[in-house]
């Protein structure tokens, strides 16, 4: 390669700067994320349906996301759990991106450092999921109910899927979690424990009527959910 | 668990989550402070290695998904996914999405007035090899209007999502180029204080330009890493 081949212009600050190196800072996912991220069953942890997209929002010749295709039925009892996401003057989101990551019903999660092999793994749940919210607002998961893990020392958490906030406006993906108003060990939740108690029932899903459990994701102002700093 | 597993909160380049000049975080940023809570078994496992079950095949090349070539600028974009002890993060997905070269994405609510390229998307996704490198291929975003302020132009950059090795480690951010006046003056990278917005600007490098082809980019993203020393924690 001669000289002039190998000629780069001179390095300024930028992402190669050796003095820079550390965590690559958050941004916002944009209210255009919907055909990029959210693919057809990505809110379905259970069946093969098109639950989580919004292919309406983009032209079907620009559908390039996934469609989930499930290698079984998981085991465990399966659920729906749906909730508002609202802003701080108490209007729906109708741009946000909701992540779920669960155990499966043993209390066992699917990765690699959950190396425990007194829990049964299922090799038809995967845990994780994503969704969109709906122009009301709303995410919407089927998935199946989560069993205990293990806390820090040797306590127990209760039942829980953590869950993850994306939207327009949110700079930083705001981490929560949802637990069940029936859930086993809540009273003795080392998580739910560091939560204020009259904020505990930000994280806290009731049952409705047609048997779903729901709860309601307020991101500012009165009602305001807990957001952890992990 | 214990606790030597924690990953790295967030160091001082991360934006807070209020930045009033981005007008839509007022009302969609918590008012209270964050609940600090231990990392546990939850925060340390993630989706990782079924990448691919999930989110489906690999689309690398973002120019080559319609019958014709896309309108602008090819370019290349490469480097590695490394945590915070600079060790790779290997078979890893980053996703992809972007606007086409005049700044406009096909999303339907998109209303700015750019013409939309039918031989573009502007979505894809990458999985890091055993060294943590990734590369793709696209074409160079343009710079759009929006709506914070009057005459407000977002500077042209990609839209990257990571997984990570666990939920700890989750990243939604954007990748800027190098030489974009816009980058200064925007409200959503100035979240970013400086000198830490420039971990956002790729850098451009002849080395991984192809003659006569496409213009090349260097880009490392860097997770949350473990806070113990490797060695300790395989003790
Ligand atoms: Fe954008």
């Amino acid at each position: 390669m001669s000289d002039l081949e190998s000629r780069n212009p001179a390095s300024r600050a930028d992402n190669q700067d050796a003095a820079l190196f550390g965590q690559t800072p958050s941004q916002t996912v944009g209210p255009f994320f919907h055909y990029g991220l959210p693919w057809k069953g990505g809110a379905d942890l259970i069946g093969k349906s098109d639950m989580g997209a919004r292919p309406e929002l983009f032209p079907e010749d620009h559908y390039v996301l996934n469609l989930s295709s499930p290698t079984g039925t998981p085991t465990g009892e399966a659920i729906e759990i749906a909730g508002r996401v609202l802003d701080g003057a108490g209007e729906a989101v109708p741009d946000a991106m909701i992540e779920i990551w669960q155990a499966n019903a043993a209390g066992r999660y699917a990765s690699p450092d959950d190396a425990r092999d007194e829990v049964a793994p299922d090799p038809h749940f995967v845990g994780f999921g994503r969704a969109s919210t709906g122009e009301d607002g709303v995410y919407r998961f089927r998935t199946i109910r989560p069993g205990r893990v293990p806390g820090p020392g040797n306590s127990l958490q209760a039942p829980h899927i953590a869950l993850s906030v994306f939207g327009r406006g949110v700079l930083k993906r705001l981490a929560t979690r949802l637990y069940f108003s029936d859930g086993e060990g809540n009273d003795f939740d080392p998580v739910l424990g560091l939560v204020p108690e009259e904020r505990r029932d930000t994280l806290i899903a009731t049952r409705r009527a047609d048997g779903s459990w729901w709860l309601d994701i307020i991101l500012s102002g009165e009602g305001e959910t807990v957001f952890f700093d992990l | 668990m214990t606790d030597s597993l924690a990953y790295a909160h967030d160091d001082a380049g991360a934006p807070p989550s209020r930045f009033p000049d981005y007008r839509s975080t007022v009302l969609r940023s918590p008012s209270l402070p964050l609940v600090r809570i231990p990392q546990t078994l939850t925060e340390v496992t993630g989706p990782a290695g079924c990448w691919d079950r999930l989110m489906g095949s690999a689309l690398a090349d973002l120019t080559t998904q319609h019958e014709g070539a896309p309108l602008g600028q090819r370019i290349i974009v490469t480097g590695h996914v490394l945590d915070e002890a600079r060790r790779p993060v290997p078979h890893t997905v980053i996703e992809i999405w972007q606007a086409n070269a005049a700044g406009r994405y096909i999303h339907g609510k998109d209303q700015w007035d750019a013409p939309l390229d039918p031989h573009f998307t502007g979505a894809g996704r990458v999985v890091t090899d055993g060294e943590g490198r990734y590369r793709f291929v696209t074409i160079r975003p343009g710079a759009y209007p929006w709506g914070n302020h009057r005459n407000a132009w977002r500077p042209a950059h990609i839209h990257l999502s990571l997984l990570g090795p666990a939920y700890a480690t989750r990243l939604v951010t954007q990748l800027y180029f190098p030489d974009d006046p816009l980058i200064e003056i925007d409200p959503i990278a100035n979240a970013v204080p400086m000198p830490y917005r420039d971990r956002l600007v790729c850098r451009f490098d002849i080395g991984i330009t192809e003659p006569n082809w496409a213009l090349g980019y260097r880009f490392d993203i860097v997770l949350k890493g473990r806070d113990a020393t490797p060695l300790e924690e395989e003790a």
